[in-house]
């Protein structure tokens, strides 16, 4: 009978970590609920309560004035944003990798400083600079665009070269031994190998930059990207569709994260 | 960690192989653009900044503005603001302690506990910092409303008075900020965790330490990377953050973050960028003084 | 067909010797992972001070079975006694028992000193310099105390692991293969100095390995394992003389089994018709007594002659045999000969000098006494624990029992 109730506590405080672990997992995905639920909500009100449940916002979700347009600037932004800073940053994750240089250390400093900068401070530093420099009348999709490339380097490089530093330098050996000049080697060993981090890296900028706030409105001028959208509503009434975009943005972000998942097992399963 | 590596790591019994390292010029060619962009985007407008801090106060956009070496924009700064920074630190501080207090049996739960949903549990930490972070904190209005299922069971277990408030407290404006950087917290707890060697655990029990024991002993120094990490990647941020209180909170809780934006907006730049710069300057000091402690290796 | 009562017990044998410690006892100890059962019902008693082995091929369950006595790993089913004392549902830091891993899994954040006072430290002593002084200089690692284990090499971490280990005193020492990460000359070292400290320490130490050499090296009594079952237990020299099972036989060192049939039981001599030939052995050295049998002899115990030649009365022989290899590798010289049946025998020949070395193609009669034969049950499978060998295992053929 003792053996039984030994057994019993054994399993509880087995489990007992799981379960708070479970529990701050439901916190954090508690405001997520929130989110899908409001996207249903038929009313646009400050107090943000749910009054009914609705299918417009869904079918409609470009009803909400300004909304659509913000949207389209924040992924034209988006995009680009990934595309300079994913290039940028890989040549530079391959040259401190790869490469001996002098001046190492303080490349390493550069990289970090801005991932642990305020980004306060980082968008009134950058504000300051296009102030001084004569453009403080041209604040807007440009300068947006130059913030964003600028903190989503760091990102890249520490996350390409994470990839790339556990990354057996043997294979590209064993190629060149097979004939494979320089640039074969790369294209047919090196890169696919660091392609997963590669694009983890480009998904990981493109949120940075599709949800930037802070440094984006100290630099945008005229321009609206749709975090400013969001801002600028919710003085307001805060139109539901702006959920429905918060929903779609955690659905397609659990899919990509699913295929990631996914193609990475299946490309080990082959590997193996 | 791909299958190869693990392979290469198997047949060698030792980590794989450091790569030819090759002197030369190609690496100053690839860091050239990323580094330049970075100098011209980052470094300089932080000189900027400083220099900017210094600009006479009275000048305006349209009056231009004269560097005269107004360290007075300091002085004002700090007697005028001097509570904003300190609740800003506190606030910083509060939600990095809350954070790692939540954060640890997150991801000591999802490295050691988890067993086959490893990777889901996984996903649902991650998936919410992909969706907009704006819209989430609205809804945390929402959660902590006065008609809202918390405040009516705190009210009813009288933790909250019958006519108290969550949100626009700070209580909101701490519980905003401890959520939004959660997973800056656990995701470097769960690489650093994730790293333990499980037979080192099994050593310690089997060196006659309970599991509490063992906990502390092996598992709690083993992940302190982790920690040190995931607190600066908390603290950071959080300290320049001003939307947690423009969103959940009063002008009673105002961060420098606010003042900084304010300032900003209505055109006093010497203003804002000396604000900014001493943020800057606490926060650099503030971290120094830390990884001094903690020891700095693994960071970088 | 049917295997002699009392002859193939998986019982210990052996004497005890006195000793203050406790016995080890395992009983009816059973493991199961889902469907797969990594243990099965073993049963067997290790007396306090001696060095026991558990010897067997990767998967056979010993590591498994280390894990459940040392508390890692809770078993399906059956009982651990130390002495009086039933340890079984124990969690590890409750036992009185250590263990050295594969691994060794020093704490990469702790100094060596710091490593081996841990589980004092764990148990409430204080003062624990001295000892960790007197242990370290027992493995032959004084003066290393401060460093960490990531500044030392695979021997000196391999021998800090044994002292975090020893210092503690348990009543059982458990060893998980520990030297199976160290070169081939510095295992040998130790292994005479394991086996100097267990017998200067006077502590019961149970060692899991794979490796035959070094579990008839260093044990008192050497337990073979297989599929979670123990094979055959005892001393090193009975096991390796008198085989029980044919994994026993080809997993230590080699064995020649060839097909045959029991004729005759006369007294003390069983007479077995092989393939044409009569082959006598003692009946103590077999476990069969009537029926298909394999009739076993050791390569080395195998004497071979031109076709012909004068032998002496009394042993055994098998004629006319062709030799279709010879490997010489200095000491010996191994002779593989097929014989007219179609199976080729192992034959080692010691390079005395005494007679040039056969040819290929040579005419040969092979030749060993009776009291080195062993019958083994037919119906066990030839080729039990050939595999595991590395290549120069036995080669028999396909051959099967009539």
């Amino acid at each position: 009978m003792t053996a039984s109730l030994v057994r019993l506590g054994r399993w509880v405080t087995d489990h007992v970590i799981l379960f708070i672990g479970l529990l701050v997992l439901l916190y954090t995905l508690l405001p997520v609920f929130v989110v899908v639920l409001m996207s249903f909500d038929n009313s646009a009100d400050l107090a943000y309560q749910f009054s009914g449940f609705t299918w417009s916002n869904w079918t409609a979700p470009c009803s909400s004035y300004g909304m659509c347009d913000a949207l389209t600037t924040s992924l034209k932004i988006g995009l680009l944003a990934t595309a300079g800073s994913t290039m940028l940053g890989t040549l530079m994750a391959f040259a401190m990798v790869r490469h001996r240089f002098f001046g190492r250390s303080i490349a390493n400093v550069t990289i970090f400083l801005p991932m642990a900068s305020p980004e306060i401070v980082m968008g009134s530093s950058l504000l300051a600079l296009f102030v001084s420099m004569g453009f403080a009348g041209q604040l807007g999709f440009g300068t947006i665009l130059i913030a964003h490339i600028m903190f989503c380097l760091s990102f890249v490089v520490v996350t390409v070269k994470a990839r790339l530093a556990g990354m057996d330098g043997r294979l590209e050996q064993a190629a060149m031994d097979l004939y494979a000049n320089q640039w074969q080697t790369f294209w047919r060993v090196t890169f696919p190998l660091v392609f997963p981090g590669i694009l983890g890296a480009a998904l990981l900028a493109f949120s940075l930059s599709f949800d930037d706030y802070i440094i984006t409105n100290l630099n945008a001028g005229q321009t609206q990207t749709f975090p400013m959208f969001v801002w600028g509503v919710s003085r307001k009434e805060i139109p539901p569709q702006i959920n429905v975009v918060g929903t779609a943005m955690f659905l397609i972000s659990l899919l990509v994260v699913f295929a990631a998942g996914l193609t990475h097992r299946r490309g080990s399963r082959a590997a193996a | 960690m791909t299958t190869v590596t693990e392979v290469a790591r198997e047949t060698t019994g030792q980590d794989v192989a450091e790569q030819p390292a090759r002197r030369g010029w190609l690496a100053y060619l690839l860091l050239l653009p990323g580094t330049a962009w970075l100098a011209l985007f980052f470094l300089v407008p932080m000189a900027t900044l400083v220099a900017t801090s210094l600009y006479d106060p009275t000048g305006t956009l349209e009056t231009g503005y004269r560097l005269t070496g107004a360290f007075s924009n300091y002085v004002d700064a700090i007697r005028t603001y001097g509570s904003e920074f300190w609740r800003s630190l506190l606030y910083a501080g509060l939600a990095t302690g809350f954070a790692l207090l939540l954060g640890y049996p997150l991801a000591y739960a999802i490295v050691f506990k988890s067993g086959r949903w490893k990777n889901v549990m996984l996903v649902m930490v991650i998936a919410p910092f992909f969706t907009s972070f704006l819209i989430r904190t609205l809804a945390w209005k929402a959660i902590l409303s006065d008609h809202g299922f918390v405040v009516s069971t705190l009210k009813s277990v009288h933790i909250l008075s019958s006519d108290g408030r969550l949100l626009a407290t700070s209580v909101a404006v701490v519980t905003g900020l401890t959520y939004n950087f959660l997973p800056f917290m656990v995701l470097p707890l769960y690489a650093s965790l994730e790293k333990v060697d499980p037979r080192l655990i099994e050593a310690a029990g089997d060196l006659y330490a309970p599991p509490l024991a063992g906990f502390w002993r092996v598992t709690v120094p083993l992940s302190m990377p982790g920690v040190v990490a995931g607190t600066l990647l908390t603290f950071i941020p959080a300290a320049g953050d001003y939307i947690n209180v423009e969103l959940l909170g009063t002008p009673q809780q105002t961060m420098i973050g606010n003042r900084i934006q304010g300032l900003f907006g209505a055109g006093d730049y010497p203003a804002a960028a000396a604000l900014s710069v001493t943020l800057m300057v606490l926060i650099v000091v503030m971290v120094m003084a830390y990884i001094w402690r903690a020891g700095t290796e693994e960071l970088l | 067909m049917r295997a002699r009562p009392g002859a193939a017990a998986a019982d210990s044998t052996q004497t005890e010797p006195a000793s203050s410690g406790a016995d080890l006892r395992l009983e009816a100890l059973t493991k199961r992972f889902g469907a797969f059962t990594a243990v099965r019902d073993l049963s067997l008693r290790v007396p306090a001070g001696s060095f026991f082995a558990l010897l067997g091929p990767s998967g056979c369950g010993k590591t498994t079975t280390l894990r459940m006595v040392a508390g890692l790993e809770e078993p399906s089913a059956g009982d651990i006694f130390l002495g009086d004392r039933r340890i079984t549902t124990l969690r590890p830091y409750k036992r009185p028992v250590n263990t050295v891993f594969q691994s060794y899994a020093l704490f990469p954040h702790l100094s060596v000193e710091e490593n081996v006072a841990f589980g004092l430290k764990r148990q409430g002593q204080r003062r624990v310099g001295e000892a960790v002084t007197r242990m370290l200089d027992l493995v032959e690692l004084s003066g290393y105390g401060r460093r960490r284990p990531a500044q030392l090499s695979g021997g000196q971490q391999q021998r800090v692991a044994l002292a975090r280990a020893l210092i503690n005193s348990p009543q059982v020492l458990l060893l998980d293969e520990p030297l199976g990460a160290l070169d081939l000359k510095l295992r040998r070292q130790m292994q005479i100095e394991l086996k100097r400290i267990q017998t200067e320490v006077g502590l019961t130490f149970i060692h899991v390995t794979h490796d035959q050499e070094e579990a008839m090296t260093m044990a008192d009594t050497v337990a073979v394992m297989n599929a979670g079952v123990i094979e055959q237990m005892g001393p090193p020299a009975e096991l390796y003389d008198n085989p029980a099972t044919t994994f026993v036989a080809n997993f230590l060192g080699q064995s020649n089994l060839v097909s045959g049939r029991v004729a005759h039981v006369s007294g003390s001599v069983l007479e077995v018709d092989v393939q044409g030939a009569t082959v006598l052995v003692p009946t103590v050295r077999a476990r069969v007594d009537s029926g298909a049998a394999w009739v076993g002899v050791r390569p080395e115990k195998v004497f071979i002659e031109r076709a012909g030649a004068e032998r002496d009365d009394g042993v055994n022989t098998l004629a006319k045999g062709t030799v279709s290899d010879v490997s010489f590798s200095g000491m010996s010289t191994q002779y593989l000969v097929r014989m007219p049946w179609g199976q080729e025998l192992t034959v080692f020949e010691q390079n005395t000098g005494a007679r040039r070395l056969l040819a290929v193609g040579a005419q040969v009669d092979l030749h060993w006494r009776p009291e080195h034969t062993f019958v083994l049950d037919a119906d066990e499978p030839e080729l039990a624990g050939v595999e595991q060998q590395d290549l120069a295992g036995s080669r028999v053929g396909s051959t099967k029992p009539a």
